[in-house]
């Protein structure tokens, strides 16, 4: 299906942030605007109120982690307890090893599942049979339809005792591993499902930026003596660098949020060592023992983080490559 | 044309080797649930199973579709699906249209508002309790209105009600239609490629959900499928109905989760060859910046 991709140099990025290019706003007040086009107003008065309601009723009701709660009682607490709850988790030896595990688990799906998308997109790219690289990418992006409950039964069931992968094993003279059941294995596990679930799918932005990218460039770098590798250094990866640098930054803004579903899915008691992160454990806290405030500390405290790394993110990248979210 | 380089050739060839198996490893794990799902019990067990079933069986797939709990969970995701498909698409449309208005006054605060929750969302804890005081915990609400809006979708609208010539509205304007007028019956007419998509893109999310059900439903009656999967693979229930026979039992206990996973996977799998494309053409619709 065709897009409206367009054949020179705005980067591709993946928002439609305002400003821009809006043509200017007629003269005068709101008087006149609201009588001119109340209907449209109208039209914005749901959405506005589900943004109200649970988009940023939810953000002030962070408040309770300042402030006493009791359930039944009103969503914004009861009395103001100051910086009770942050001291308590920062004192909390659990919420240390759930925060070095959240480092962890981020960091290493910012090392494989962000670059992998990028290779196979180059390869899909060098592929000459549009029929295969059809196929391979179809192939490739069914995983991500796939409930993400599908995805982790499909892992387990791989790893089972009596699944492929032991089985395999065995051929190798290994002895079986319980995979599920060891926290050292947990890591792995999650980084592998990630990349079986999301590479292909990942590669979409690229192969789109790819056929943005001027033939002629190709063309002038082989008249320069190019050879192939040196055409995609000089010439492809320039070309897509915007597209990296976008989601980069977004891949930097969800670090801390690391994969909270999955991990819940995946996840047992026996491997809370090495598997437990501070989404799972503000879920359990919440939740299941009801210390919403403490839990509440703990979720601003992830979300101020993420707010914090992705706008340091998006200004690094404007000072450095001139690429940005807004 | 430069007759391509010698490395260049072999690198064909290595590439070749490496995509296929991308497919292969994409694709194994279900070839290996399918068998599994058909197999028998002692096979499964011994670990034997890897493409093709071995020891033919039908009993856990019996058992799953007699039992009544699986149905009434399939049941609650398409009835949840539609109504949160259906309240999802009135809102977002609503909501792109206007702002796609460029010359509506206060348009730039009304885009910052939706674009702003992208970044910064209330979290986990904040969110249940204000589910819980609303009193929409147990009801079909509690799933619907929460994620009503995915500001990506709304992105993707607005870009392609963006795309619409002026000229068209300007005339009904001009033959008397109101704004409702026009949004009905001149510019969602228009729009029926991206709002399918926009469908889809709801439908799919909505149907693959499991966390919210899970998060304010009470009850096993009123959990979607996606739940009574998850309740199976966390070991919280056995599956299928009691007053089967030893034999039974333990096949059932065997296959089980492979037999659901195949029945929850189907329906995806089967209108995924005819989404696809939606799909992505959608995706590069709100990633392009027009």
């Amino acid at each position: 299906m065709s897009t409206s991709v367009k054949s020179a140099s705005p980067p591709p990025s993946l928002e439609n942030l305002p400003g821009a290019v809006a043509r200017p706003v007629p003269r005068g007040g709101w008087r006149r605007a609201l009588r001119r086009d109340w209907q449209l107003y109208s039209l914005a008065v749901l959405p506005l109120l589900f943004f109200l309601v649970f988009r940023y009723l939810p953000m002030i009701g962070n408040v309770i982690a300042f402030r006493r709660f009791e359930p039944g009682g009103s969503m914004f607490g009861e009395d103001w307890v100051g910086l009770r709850y942050v001291r308590m988790f920062l004192s909390d030896p659990t919420f240390w090893q759930v925060f070095r595990n959240t480092l962890w688990l981020g960091g290493l799906t910012l090392v494989f599942c962000f670059p992998i998308p990028i290779v196979l997109a180059l390869l899909l790219n060098e592929v000459r049979r549009r029929s295969l690289k059809r196929f391979v990418q179809s192939v490739s992006y069914l995983p991500h339809f796939l409930s993400i409950v599908i995805v982790a039964g499909l892992t387990m069931q791989m790893l089972a005792t009596d699944g492929p992968v032991n089985h395999a094993l065995g051929w190798f003279g290994h002895d079986e591993i319980r995979f599920i059941q060891e926290p050292d294995w947990f890591r792995t596990i999650y980084v592998g499902s990630e990349i079986w679930q999301t590479a292909g799918w990942g590669t979409i932005l690229y192969l789109a930026a790819l056929t943005t990218i001027d033939e002629d460039l190709y063309e002038a770098a082989r008249i320069d003596g190019a050879n192939r590798w040196r055409q995609i250094w000089h010439v492809t990866l320039p070309g897509i660098r915007p597209t990296m640098v976008t989601l980069l930054i977004l891949n930097v803004g969800t670090f801390m949020a690391v994969g909270f579903e999955k991990v819940l899915l995946l996840y047992n008691p026996l491997t809370y060592p090495s598997a437990d992160v501070i989404s799972t454990y503000v879920y359990r806290a919440g939740v299941e023992s009801n210390s919403f405030s403490y839990a509440a500390a703990i979720g601003l405290f992830e979300a101020v983080i993420g707010l914090v790394l992705i706008t340091t993110a998006n200004t690094l990248s404007r000072r450095t490559v001139g690429t940005s979210l807004w | 044309m430069v007759k391509p380089s010698r490395s260049y050739r072999v690198f064909q060839g290595v590439n070749g080797v490496v995509l296929t198996f991308v497919v292969l490893v994409t694709l194994y794990p279900f070839a290996n649930i399918v068998a599994r799902s058909f197999s028998g019990e002692r096979q499964i067990r011994a670990g034997e199973v890897t493409l093709w079933p071995k020891g033919f069986n039908l009993t856990t797939y019996r058992i799953v579709f007699q039992d009544s709990m699986f149905w009434r969970n399939y049941g609650n995701t398409v009835f949840y699906t539609v109504a949160s498909t259906v309240v999802a698409m009135v809102l977002t449309t609503c909501y792109a249209y206007v702002l796609s208005k460029k010359n509506l006054k206060g348009r730039g605060v009304l885009v910052g508002i939706a674009v702003f929750t992208m970044f910064f969302t209330g979290g986990l804890i904040p969110n249940y309790i204000l589910v819980t005081e609303l009193g929409l915990k147990n009801s079909v609400w509690a799933i619907a209105l929460p994620n009503a809006i995915s500001v990506f979708n709304l992105l993707v609208m607005k870009a392609f009600f963006e795309s619409l010539p002026t000229e068209l509205e300007e005339a009904a304007q001009i033959d008397g239609l109101s704004t409702y007028g026009i949004l009905f019956r001149v510019v969602l007419p228009l729009s029926k490629a991206v709002v399918a998509t926009m469908v889809l893109f709801y439908t799919v999310s909505f149907w693959n959900s499991w966390f919210s059900a899970f998060l304010y439903m009470d009850h096993s009656d009123l959990m979607p499928v996606t739940v009574y999967l998850r309740n199976l693979i966390a070991g919280a229930t056995g599956g299928g109905n009691a007053g089967a026979g030893t034999a039974e039992l333990s096949q059932v206990g065997a296959s089980i989760q492979a037999v659901t996973i195949v029945l929850t996977a189907l329906p995806i799998i089967c209108v995924y060859p005819f989404v696809q494309r939606f799909f992505v053409s959608g995706v590069m619709l709100g990633a392009v910046k027009g």
